[in-house]
């Protein structure tokens, strides 16, 4: 079993590179949705055939491997049955913080154990590059899990959304990071290190776990897309670091396919929002509420409210309705009753479509997810650049739970924090039918928003899925 | 393998990954997170090699438990990512062929 790994054989590391496409191709599904079902059995198969590759070259241990396959895959598929769709943003952060785990436990492993990974040298020493590979992995898989430790708490309500501020926390974020990097430096030549001995990569993981904590607390709820984005990134390069230190190329792919998934939807979130990562990174965004002018200037103003029977006797006379739901629509589970109410005003011949707002939930297409629970078509379903120019011939936008994203203030107030941020122009519609629990919170920015007392605007204000669902009597009742 | 020639497929597999996930649609971004998740516990090699050659070698017991340890938490995410994965996908649904009267 010596360097079993350098000694890989060559169907061996076939079948590996085969998982690794089958990989890619999992992605490449989900390009459209008909071709998604597809593509998630490549991925399963891909991992089939990476987990059966291993077995076989390692057949011992066995009862005790199959042991802890069927108790976590027993545990991983009940939690995948039971969880609501809701909840995803969560459940996601937590497996996020498992991959991370698994990454430390597995560089741990080689480390006490670095002949069975064939990472020594022939006097029985670790080599140095695998020391720096091991050193990488472990900081980034215990970032990982740390991390998503705290977004998942925070996301799933168990710890307060708000940002929690340390005093000089960029310094100790930077301090601590340069130590990492550091003893990552020393691990590599440190003597100790290659027999396996010294504290080195314990202190390495201590002060990654920190790390992990620190980066995310101060980080605000609304700002929770950009964070799982980053730590599913970071699980990729968690995974493709031990990939490098095991030279397996399923890991390898894997490590690249999702560290840049991971990066490129951290992107797309902060573009969604105008700004930058770093900015982001740095947290604290919305934590200062009700700083702006406008905010303070919000009481004094009117606003017109309504009831749900006006909202329904609104939307039935119109022709067009387009739907912009938020986060809102998620926290009171309003997506089913809102599906009940676009198929009642279909049935009046009024034409519903949904608008989708990048950064619209608490994870990247959570709107999506939530609206194809309920049923909703996904063609009815539009992203912020296919449908904002059709707000200005649309009779009703009904906004659902949303705020920010619908703020015009980051059009034209050069002085607002969400400035710049592109928005679904709302506005423009002959009416809009905001619905909001009351008209004392404003959005996350904690900027007031225009919207509220335009004069084609009329307030809603209750529980999202309760006034849905007045609407929808309201509909039934009250039909021609 | 040397260190060269896993550092090229590793660079290969960055932009392959970057043109995969642009062609991912908006509405699949959740979707697509979940999956991710799921192929990132390909982790769950090492975990394995852990604990199979940690059963064999002399004093590879705290490694071996490391190893099981590893293999339960990726397994619950391999099993749980794709269960999930696949539970969402099948929620999208197309429209209905006999049109709601949309206009």
């Amino acid at each position: 079993m010596e360097h079993a790994v350098a000694a890989t054989p060559a169907w061996a590391v076939l079948a590996y590179l085969a998982a690794g496409v089958l990989f890619i191709l999992a992605l490449r599904g989900l390009s459209s949705p008909e071709s998604s079902q597809a593509g998630n059995r490549n991925g399963m198969i891909g991992m089939a055939i990476a987990v059966g590759t291993t077995l076989a070259l390692h057949p011992t241990g066995l009862p005790l491997i199959i042991g802890a396959i069927a108790i976590g895959g027993g545990i991983g598929w009940v939690i995948a049955q039971r969880i609501q769709m809701t909840a995803m943003p969560e459940l996601v952060a937590g497996f996020h913080s498992l991959v991370g785990m698994a990454a430390v436990l597995v560089g741990c492993a080689a480390y006490l154990n670095p002949v069975s990974f064939g990472i020594t040298d022939a006097a029985g020493a670790i080599l140095a590059v695998s020391r720096v590979e091991m050193g990488l992995g472990v900081a980034i898989g215990a970032i990982t899990f740390s991390g998503s430790i705290i977004a998942f708490l925070k996301l799933s309500g168990r710890m307060s959304g708000s940002p929690i501020l340390l005093p000089g926390r960029h310094i100790l974020n930077l301090g601590v990071l340069a130590g990492i990097l550091v003893l990552t430096g020393i691990f590599a030549v440190d003597a100790a290190a290659a027999a396996g001995q010294g504290p080195l990569l314990w202190i390495i993981l201590g002060l990654s776990f920190l790390i992990g904590v620190t980066l995310i607390i101060p980080i605000g709820g609304a700002d929770m897309p950009v964070v799982i984005s980053m730590l599913n990134s970071y699980s990729g390069w968690a995974a493709a670091a031990m990939g490098f230190t095991l030279q397996n190329t399923a890991m390898i792919i894997t490590g690249a396919l999702v560290g840049s998934s991971g990066a490129i939807l951290s992107y797309i979130m902060c573009r969604a929002m105008n700004r930058s990562f770093i900015s982001v990174i740095a947290g604290g965004f919305g934590a200062e509420s009700g700083g702006g002018p406008a905010a303070g200037a919000a009481i004094q103003k009117s606003y017109k409210a309504g009831s749900a029977d006006d909202a329904a006797f609104i939307m039935q006379n119109a022709e067009t309705v387009i739907i912009v739901p938020g986060y809102g629509m998620a926290v009171s589970q309003a997506q089913h009753a809102l599906r009940e109410m676009g198929d009642l005003l279909r049935k009046e011949g009024v034409s519903v479509k949904y608008a989708i707002h990048p950064v619209a939930g608490r994870m990247p297409g959570h709107m999506n997810v939530l609206l194809a629970e309920a049923n909703v078509p996904y063609d009815d379903v539009f992203e912020l650049e296919d449908i904002n120019s059709e707000f200005g011939q649309c009779d009703v936008a009904f906004v659902i739970g949303a705020n920010d994203v619908t703020n015009p203030l980051a059009k034209t107030d050069k002085t607002s924090p969400i400035y710049g941020m592109p928005i679904l122009d709302v506005e423009k519609a002959k009416t809009v039918l905001f619905v909001k629990r009351s008209m004392g919170g404003v959005g996350y920015a904690g900027v007031d928003n225009p919207v509220f007392y335009g004069d084609n605007t009329m307030m809603l204000l209750a529980d999202a899925k309760k006034m849905v669902e007045n609407i929808v009597k309201g509909l039934n009742g009250g039909g021609h | 393998m040397d260190f060269l020639s896993i550092l090229s497929i590793f660079v290969l597999a960055v932009f392959v990954g970057y043109y995969v996930v642009w062609s991912v649609t908006p509405a699949l971004h959740t979707p697509l997170m979940a999956v991710t998740n799921a192929i990132s516990s390909v982790i769950i090699v090492g975990a394995l090699i852990a604990a199979a050659a940690g059963a064999i070698t002399e004093g590879g017991g705290v490694s071996q438990w490391l190893g099981l340890l590893g293999v339960v938490l990726a397994s619950i995410n391999i099993f749980g990512g794709f269960a999930v994965t696949r539970r969402m996908l099948a929620m999208y649904k197309k429209k209905d062929k006999k049109p709601a009267a949309s206009k």
